[in-house]
């Protein structure tokens, strides 16, 4: 799973509706993986980031790169970009965990794959 | 034959070697692609816009690669690991995720530009166990589904529905989840062609504002 789908992840069992967002990574293990620059995608997720939360979840992960804020320019900064690009869609979260910051549920990541399952009760 | 959700749970029937055979089937995989195609087509992105799509039921990855190939950056879900691992085997490009559609999901509030999904949606509407309701279990889907949309954005489904009763059960559920649509069938005169795809349409973006 690439940081950009994680930062569009929220919390879904049943009643945990507040404070759900980002799921804190815990014991992950990261790869690097190269993939086309696409600027345009890129320049229509501006809107739907989180930054505040990346950044945040960046420098836990030890992702130093992003400005702590979004440029203003940034859907024509190039340079903000193609850190963007790198960090978002080329770093993937191998396995590891993620956990709720509000209810504690815990999801497992294996092989890339977040086990995003519930048991009845939190349905 | 039987209709394969009579036979057992989607994780069951597309085990280990199903979700092989499946997958390694070039008649099947023609078709998924083609229905894939389709459903994109429906999806009416203005040209050229590379999205952030949604793949319902992403199975071994068959219509993620004709989102990729229309530009577009996927995210899929499926219930059935064995199907998953061949996805990764395959090396999809889009995120995996294990998923339960019924059980909701979990993105945040205009996360995706469209959604489409292929030969799933009929799986909704089975009780596999005796917790499962299939008018909750929809009801849970569209309205998660419909929140992670973004204003405007349209979620395409190819479905094999057995009656009239559970397009209705479908569309009633979705309506209510605040999609408005319809059924376009594709070669309705056709036994073997026959087509069937649902639109839904997550409110409307009002003079090229998104409303959330
Ligand atoms: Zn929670």
């Amino acid at each position: 799973m690439r940081l950009i789908t994680h930062n569009m992840l929220q919390c879904h069992v049943k009643g945990c509706n507040a404070n759900n967002f980002p799921l804190e990574l815990q014991e992950v293990v990261l790869e690097q993986e190269e993939a086309e620059l696409n600027e345009d995608f890129l320049r229509n997720m501006l809107g739907k980031i989180e930054y505040e939360a990346l950044v945040a979840t960046c420098l836990k992960l030890d992702i130093n790169d992003l400005p702590a804020a979004m440029p203003a320019d940034a859907a024509y900064n190039d340079e903000f970009l193609q850190i963007l690009h790198r960090v978002i869609l080329e770093t993937h979260i191998k396995s590891g965990k993620m956990v709720c910051p509000n209810c504690q549920h815990i999801y497992a990541i294996r092989d890339g794959i977040p086990n995003m399952l519930l048991a009845e009760h939190e349905v | 034959m039987s209709r394969p959700e009579h036979q057992a749970p989607p994780e069951i029937v597309y085990g280990g070697d199903e979700a092989a055979k499946y997958t390694g089937n070039s008649r099947i995989a023609a078709i998924q692609a083609e229905m894939a195609a389709r459903a994109v087509e429906l999806l009416n992105l203005p040209e050229g816009y590379p999205g952030y799509i949604l793949d319902v039921g992403c199975g071994s990855g068959l219509s993620g690669e004709v989102l990729e190939e229309e530009g577009h950056v996927w995210v899929g879900f499926d219930i059935a690991p064995a199907m998953l691992e061949v996805a990764l085997e395959q090396e999809a490009t889009g995120d995996l995720f294990l998923q339960d559609a019924g059980q909701g999901m979990a993105f945040r509030p205009g996360t995706f530009d469209g959604c489409i999904s292929i030969s799933v949606l009929q799986w909704l509407c089975n009780a596999d166990k005796t917790s499962h309701h299939p008018k909750a279990r929809l009801t849970r889907f569209f309205s998660t589904l419909y929140s992670s949309l973004r204003r405007g954005a349209r979620a395409i489904f190819q479905f094999y529905p057995e009656n009239d009763d559970q397009v209705q059960l479908i569309m009633g559920c979705a309506v209510r989840c605040g999609f408005e649509g319809g059924l376009v069938v594709d070669y309705p005169n056709s036994k073997k062609a026959k087509k069937f795809y649902l639109c839904l349409f997550a409110g409307q973006e009002v003079n090229g504002v998104k409303q959330q």
